[in-house]
């Protein structure tokens, strides 16, 4: 099916020569980093986490996410969403390549990372994030290929792809659990400690992840006449409608117990968050501000059926909602953890230039796959006429 | 397939996958040796079930007296001069409301809070870091030490997020510029970029029979020794005194006291 | 075949490639002793020569281990001889001159081990 990616396009090959120049450029910095270590970045001695493993945190979810086309089509058999699924499988693919390219740049001695599974270490959550991760973008490679490769030739499936698929499905919770289990379990991270981690990652992740995919998609429909489906759409739109209500329900409840109990060391990450320090708003509490106020907006457009259905709303409300939980997720998760720090000091950080690079680098990556595997994908629906209703 | 040669094939089956997989590897537990010779302790080597260290904080005056004590441990492990906040710390000071903030109340006498108080890996019993470190390059050793080898550290900093008192450091950048030339200490080696550091109660000292370089420093303020042993000098001082421990709620257990 | 021509010639090409470094020793020159200096002041390594000469690497790590994780930091050779476990008080005592030993071998074998990143080099050095 590699073929598929010799016919396309002009603007296609644009592209991709646009994300090629992206990555050696952001590759340069990442080298650069390589030889003065990370004190290129802004993390520092007290946030000794930042961007890179933000970022890592929000893409897991976001390739958990496609379980959300993935079980209903699989266990409820709602045949809507079979013309999607590649889709969603084929980006959970980049988003865990991303993710791993995330961790590695983390890394102040990346040439020894195969440490990890050298000398295994069963007591350490990062172990069991890499062994998830493999399995999972294991599991989507070869799901999604065989899947494909069946829909071209007009077959069904192979048979030994369903328990695959039925794994894939636990699988896909459990990689975003045990990102939670990184943080949920670390004992005086006082923003960390919360047992409702793992169900919040989920929420924000099955609400933001299916944003992201459907917000692509009607760019592919755009440029392609690729249809969706109306009705997959619609049901989509009602699943993150959903996660959304959640995923702010279940941070309202964080909110709760901290500021009803009144313990300090819970109170003051989410005030630095919100407040900022000595009276003085941090800038992340701008962006934290925005980030509420997107999320309530996203919301207010989603619930109401004839502005969720509404196609110019539509893109919008989901553009603001993916922005809230990258927010929360992407800077406030990593920054609310490290301020205070252990000596109930504040801290700054801010990511520097050279650290938004080598991160713009690996998103570049990320969408550098998921053109290609889309493209794959897309020529195969053209061929068999499954491009539309 | 006679009974013999199915046996060979599990043996070797089992063993291969035993080997592969590194069960035949517990962590820290003898294995194949390599060299045909043998390992031993040193016979001048200091041991204890559990190294303790107490500090007679009445007995520092100012933040001067500390001095000598973080001189001699930055000097004893090359530990380099680095400004701003990617900085390299083994034993530092800070304010009682930072060391103790659980204990802080508005009325402590002034001069419990205004003094300034060392600040050190703590050893913990149950130490996070080593529950946290993926590679098991900082683990802990039959005396309670919590030691690190950087050779293994691929620098996640895992264990900098799982530590609840901030005692490790990272190395952003590589420390050799921000030592002396030659490095204070020729015995013992620097660290490179991108590995994490932090105290090690002096193991390679201990080894040798030597106490750790800020208790040689200390003039008796700093007191070590086995915490298992009743009439070791840390036991009796924690007999006699009233001690705390930094942030003891959270169980890790810290092999650092403070009699206050 | 399709295009078998080509694909044939292809293939020479690559295992020409491949082979490179054969045929290179073909015209390069003859395989030259390292030159390397021994210490002075001291006869016998831990061990014999031979099994330092291809174990010592390995012999290192196993030290590093013992050392760290096991506080084992004697080491005792089979003549009976007592060694203090550490690459830069004990190797380097008698290796002390690093252009003149480590490096000459390790120039030659192609290998850049980064010991020395860490461990300091006596007198001066790297």
């Amino acid at each position: 099916m590699l073929e598929k990616l010799l016919t396309a396009q002009k603007r296609y090959y644009v592209w991709l020569l646009f994300l090629l120049c992206v990555i050696t450029g952001c590759g340069l910095v990442y080298l650069q980093q390589l030889r003065e270590g990370l004190t290129v970045t802004g993390m520092n001695r007290d946030v000794s986490w930042g961007l890179y493993i933000s970022q890592f945190t929000y893409f897991v979810g976001v390739a958990a996410s496609a379980v959300m086309l993935v079980l209903p089509a699989y266990f409820h058999h709602y045949k809507q969403f079979k013309r999607m699924i590649i889709f969603g499988e084929f980006m959970a693919v980049a988003a865990v390549i991303m993710c791993a390219l995330f961790i590695v740049v983390d890394l102040g001695q990346p040439q020894r990372m195969l440490n990890v599974m050298l000398h295994p270490t069963p007591n350490s959550v990062m172990f069991y994030d890499m062994l998830v991760l493999i399995g999972y973008l294991g599991l989507n490679i070869v799901i999604g290929w065989t899947t494909l490769e069946a829909e071209r030739l007009d077959t069904d499936p192979p048979k030994w792809v369903n328990p695959l698929i039925y794994i894939s499905i636990i699988w896909a919770f459990s990689i975003h659990t045990v990102t939670a289990f990184l943080y949920a379990g670390i004992p005086g991270r006082h923003y960390w400690l919360t047992a409702i981690m793992a169900a919040r990652f989920l929420s924000s992740a099955f609400c933001s992840g299916p944003s992201i995919l459907l917000l692509l998609l009607l760019i592919v429909r755009r440029l392609t006449s690729f249809e969706p489906g109306g009705e997959a759409v619609k049901t989509l739109t009602t699943i993150i409608v959903y996660a959304m209500c959640v995923n702010v329900f279940f941070y309202l409840l964080e909110i709760f117990t901290v500021f009803y109990s009144q313990i300090p060391v819970h109170e003051e990450p989410i005030l630095f968050l919100f407040a900022g320090h000595d009276g003085q708003l941090s800038w992340v509490s701008y962006w934290m501000w925005v980030a509420v106020g997107m999320a309530f907006l996203s919301l207010i457009l989603l619930i109401p059926p004839q502005w969720r259905t509404n196609p110019t709303l539509l893109p919008v409300a989901l553009v603001m909602l993916v922005a809230a939980t990258w927010i929360d997720k992407g800077l406030g998760l990593l920054i609310g953890g490290f301020t205070p720090n252990m000596f109930e000091t504040v801290t700054p950080y801010m990511p520097t230039g050279r650290e938004i690079a080598v991160a713009l680098g690996v998103y570049a990556v990320g969408a550098l796959v998921l053109s290609l595997l889309w493209k794959i994908a897309l020529s195969v629906k053209k061929d068999v006429n499954a491009f539309s209703d | 397939m006679n009974k013999s040669r199915r046996s060979f094939l599990k043996t070797a089956g089992i063993s291969a996958f035993a080997l592969s997989s590194g069960i035949a590897e517990p962590a820290n537990e003898a294995y194949a040796k390599l060299a045909p010779g043998r390992y031993t302790r040193g016979e001048t080597a200091l041991t204890a079930k559990r190294w303790a260290m107490v500090v007679l904080t009445r007995e520092f005056k100012t933040p001067q007296d500390y001095e000598p004590l973080i001189k001699a441990c930055h000097s004893a492990h090359n530990v380099p001069d680095i400004a701003g906040r990617q900085n390299i710390k083994w034993l530092w000071l800070d304010a009682y409301a930072h060391v103790f903030p659980d204990d802080m109340n508005s009325h402590l006498d002034e001069y419990t809070r205004a003094a300034s108080y060392p600040l050190l890996c703590n050893h913990c019993s149950n130490p996070p870091c080593v529950r946290v470190c993926p590679t098991q390059a900082t683990y802990k050793m039959e005396d309670g030490i919590v030691a690190m080898d950087y050779h293994r550290c691929i620098g996640c900093r895992f264990c900098m997020a799982g530590c609840p008192y901030g005692a490790r450091s990272f190395n952003f950048m590589d420390p050799r510029p921000h030592l002396a030339n030659p490095a204070p200490n020729p015995t013992f080696p620097t660290r490179m970029s991108g590995v994490v550091e932090k105290c090690t109660f002096c193991a390679e000292r201990l080894a040798v029979g030597r106490f750790p370089a800020c208790v040689e420093a200390s003039d008796g303020r700093l007191l070590f020794g086995d915490l298992e042993n009743p009439s070791s000098d840390v036991r009796k001082a924690l007999a006699n005194n009233y001690s705390i421990r930094r942030k003891p709620s959270i169980g890790t257990q810290p092999g650092v006291y403070y009699i206050i | 075949m399709y295009n078998a021509k080509a694909v044939i010639f292809g293939i020479l090409i690559f295992v020409g490639l491949c082979a490179s470094p054969f045929w290179a020793s073909f015209i390069g020159r003859d395989y030259k002793s390292t030159d390397i200096v021994l210490p002075k002041n001291e006869k016998n390594c831990i061990e014999d020569a031979d099994f330092m000469r291809s174990q010592h690497m390995r012999l290192l790590n196993e030290w590093r281990d013992e050392a760290l994780r096991n506080e084992n930091r004697v080491y005792t050779a089979l003549d009976g001889k007592k060694w203090v476990i550490s690459l830069q008080n004990t190797c380097l005592k008698c290796h002390n001159s690093y252009e003149d030993f480590c490096q000459k071998c390790h120039v030659a074998n192609s290998v850049y081990p980064y010991c020395w990143t860490c461990h300091i080099i006596p007198k001066g050095g790297k």
